[in-house]
């Protein structure tokens, strides 16, 4: 591999846009496939229509082509996970979210608990909750979780997180909590459909108590959620 | 991108900025159980260092072998495993699966 290719690669996934790596088993001949152009000597028709194909599918293989054997390989931009609340739970939540490959966003106003020194290598955003969502659009690879228990922060988060097409939405709080955050959102003009997408309580339940072991469960709820969206026949196939 | 998540190109890139031989391994075709999906890579220097994975442990060894070679002769390589391989049952590929692998010099 070209060293300039490895670069544009690192580059198109910095600036979260997919791309393919067309390459010739044969003698390594190769092209990035974007949606609007093509780099690169492997640029045949054929080609360059099956890694547009792997392009929308997020699906890399290895395809008969006119120019031989090629391996399309798809670097899509990875899932994010936006964190509202720099609390306990999201210290440990955030680098093991970071570790299975989520863009982490961090978001808190409070400036004690928002401290980049908490939360090294991630995006930590000192805003408010409502503000930031409406920039960063949840889109459908984007898990949201919020953890302060403070309804002046955890609501306007869920406000915009419950009308996006967020894949997934957790909120922190007892049972007791989650009837109250109800009644507030319903009053808010959240509807009992879009509030029934909240995961709450938060986290698979495997009796985690320490922040740790409740990051655990929030992450582990998480990738179920996902895999059983992205993954649906491989799942069934594993559940039967 | 955090620092956290595992990162084989920018490790590629670190490792050759810092004057060092690099390969990857790529996974480009799987057949049946096999423990890492296709597009999964393996980084290599030439000292046989190596992050990332291109199946359970199974073979990384053979493919490390490998890149390293290519490393020195700057040609690309396909790699079978599976279980019908003679080779691939000396190097333990315990899943039960196939798995091809595409080795290539970086730069």
């Amino acid at each position: 591999m070209k060293l300039e290719t490895l670069k544009a690669v690192q580059a198109a996934r910095d600036s979260r846009r997919a791309i393919v790596l067309a390459k010739r088993i044969a003698d390594g001949a190769e092209a990035l496939v974007y949606a609007d152009r093509v780099d690169g000597e492997l640029a045949q028709a054929d080609v360059v229509a099956a890694a547009r194909a792997a392009l929308a599918s997020g699906r890399s293989e290895t395809v008969d082509t006119s120019a031989g054997k090629v391996f399309l390989h798809a670097f899509v931009p990875p899932p994010r996970m936006i964190v509202v609340g720099a609390v306990h739970i999201a210290q440990a939540l955030v680098p093991m979210a970071a570790m299975t490959g989520y863009d982490v966003i961090v978001v808190d106003p409070r400036r004690a608990f928002a401290a980049d020194y908490r939360f090294p290598n991630v995006t930590v955003l000192q805003e408010w909750p409502d503000e930031a969502m409406e920039r960063l659009k949840p889109d459908a690879s984007t898990a949201v979780v919020t953890l302060t228990h403070d309804p002046k922060l955890d609501d306007p988060a869920l406000q915009v997180a419950l009308t996006s097409d967020a894949f997934y939405v957790g909120s922190l709080g007892s049972r007791r909590t989650h009837e109250k955050r109800k009644a507030r959102l319903l009053d808010a003009g959240i509807t009992e459909a879009q509030f029934g997408r909240i995961h709450g309580p938060v986290g698979l339940d495997i009796g985690a108590r320490s922040p740790a072991e409740i990051a655990i469960s929030i992450l582990a709820e998480i990738i179920r959620t996902r895999t059983a969206q992205t993954e649906p026949a491989e799942r069934k196939v594993k559940a039967a | 991108m955090t620092a956290a998540a595992e990162d084989i190109l920018g490790t590629a890139a670190a490792w050759k900025a810092e004057g060092r031989g690099v390969a990857l391994a790529t996974v480009t075709l799987t057949w049946g159980s096999s423990p890492r999906p296709v597009g999964s890579q393996l980084v290599v220097d030439q000292d046989g260092n190596m992050m990332g994975s291109v199946s359970g442990g199974c073979i990384e060894g053979a493919v490390v072998k490998e890149a390293v070679e290519a490393i020195g002769d700057g040609k690309p390589r396909l790699l079978d495993f599976g279980v019908t391989d003679e080779q691939a049952w000396d190097v333990g590929l315990a899943c039960g699966g196939k798995v091809q692998v595409f080795v290539e010099r970086v730069g």
